[in-house]
């Protein structure tokens, strides 16, 4: 049930950034990723996602009542450190543009685009191009497209940088609400969520080089 | 897919991106032929079918580089990497979004540049419909080098020239398909034909590839 990772493994270059990382998280469950910078938290998160290849282990994610165990990509959301909007577009045509795109995965329905954009407390601004918005803004309406299409799986990379005390209080309410919905949320970040019953994974980097391993 | 085709047509639209600067670029190389070649209107419109061809050839390949990078750069490849369609089909769309915002235009344009080729009805009907036919073609061989050189920084003029020698099929038989609309005893339809199956073999490849190049590219 929910996510399971098993023996993952993955490598920067020769070196392995990290081994044996294990997890598994059941519906409602939140897993934050610290550690210091370079030590993997972002790798991890990737591999996590499908995004790159483990070097050895699995990540799969089942849903509830049974179910096929599929890739977690699949019914994940992965927030990194870019924003996946086009400046270019008004808020409201990248939202609904993902909205459709990305679609509903199973046993849940996203918000709809207005609804999503209130969400974040900036529901007059949607009809502005993405590429008017100060960078705090940014980071909100990319909160947002969290919510416009239901995956059961967050996965987020230092979500709340660039952020103000405000938005961080708002962002932890969103996360706490995906977990109260049955949500699973993987984050990588340096500020407290304010989330409890949240698991604790510390990174160390660097295991050594595949041949200090065998030896 | 509907909605992403539609977003990709509005960011060429719009960005003052590649739709127009692409027209403009064909313009520009077709123009400035006969100046240099000068005022022989026999031979302008000899050569004609083949400039205004080679014109849209380069500028089809002018904006491609940015096909795939430009949603690296923002994070969304992530995002479409990540979902359960199959990606060939994705990239098949974008390809489709990338030909109707910058390919067509230049189908719209190619009659009246073939004007300043001297060229007369027949041929004219010619260029457009073998371009309208071929042009395709060169998006899809051109999202293989956009896919494989995503990860560069400057990849734009490595994409050309990666892309240039396996377009030069579809050059080819464009232009003889041209040519033999315009000259009697060169029957039109077999390089046409040929022209067509070169478009429906690389809508059928293309994808494919890209998707392959563009997994390999994340890691």
């Amino acid at each position: 049930m929910g996510l399971i990772a098993e023996n993952l493994a993955a490598r920067r270059g020769e070196d392995l950034l990290f081994v044996d990382i294990s997890f598994s998280l059941d519906e409602g469950g939140a897993l934050i990723l610290t550690g210091a910078n370079g030590s993997g938290k972002s790798t991890l998160l990737r591999v996590v996602a499908g995004l790159l290849r483990p070097d050895s282990g699995s990540v799969s994610y089942t849903p509830q009542g049974g179910g096929e165990a599929r890739p977690a990509g699949e019914a994940a959301h992965y927030l990194g450190h870019r924003n996946a909007m086009k400046p270019e577009l008004t808020v409201e045509e990248n939202l609904s543009f993902w909205k459709d795109f990305l679609g509903d995965a199973g046993g849940g329905a996203g918000l709809c685009v207005g609804e999503a954009a209130e969400t974040v407390g900036l529901g007059g601004i949607a009809h502005l191009p993405f590429g008017y918005l100060s960078a705090g803004q940014q980071r909100r309406f990319a909160f947002a497209k969290l919510l416009v299409a239901w995956r059961p799986v967050w996965i987020l990379d230092e979500p709340t940088a660039a952020l103000d005390a405000a938005a961080d209080r708002m962002f932890a309410s969103l996360v706490s609400g995906h977990l109260a919905r049955g949500g699973i949320v993987l984050a990588a970040t340096h500020q407290p969520l304010g989330l409890e019953g949240a698991k604790e994974l510390r990174m160390k980097g660097f295991a050594g080089t595949p041949q200090d391993r065998a030896a | 897919m509907m909605s992403l085709f539609l977003r990709d047509l509005k960011l060429s639209v719009r960005a003052g991106g590649g739709a127009l600067i692409g027209v403009l670029f064909f313009m520009t190389v077709v123009a400035v032929v006969p100046f240099g070649v000068g005022p022989d209107l026999n031979l302008l419109s000899r050569i004609g079918p083949a400039i205004v061809w080679i014109g849209a050839l380069l500028a089809a390949l002018l904006g491609l580089d940015r096909l795939f990078q430009a949603e690296r750069d923002d994070g969304s490849l992530d995002l479409i990497l990540m979902q359960e369609t199959p990606l060939a089909l994705t990239v098949f769309v974008k390809c489709l979004a990338h030909w109707a915002g910058t390919g067509l235009p230049l189908v719209i344009a190619s009659p009246l540049l073939s004007l300043f080729m001297n060229m007369n009805e027949v041929a004219i009907g010619a260029v457009m419909l073998t371009l309208l036919v071929g042009s395709p073609a060169i998006t899809f061989i051109g999202a293989v080098g956009a896919a494989v050189a995503v990860a560069l920084p400057r990849g734009g003029l490595l994409v050309s020239i990666l892309v240039l020698p396996f377009t030069i099929p579809v050059l080819i038989f464009g232009v003889s398909a041209t040519y033999a609309a315009v000259e009697d005893p060169a029957p039109f339809l077999p390089p046409f034909m040929i022209l067509a199956a070169l478009t429906l073999l690389f809508a059928a490849l293309g994808p494919l590839a890209a998707a392959g190049a563009l997994r390999q590219s994340s890691d």
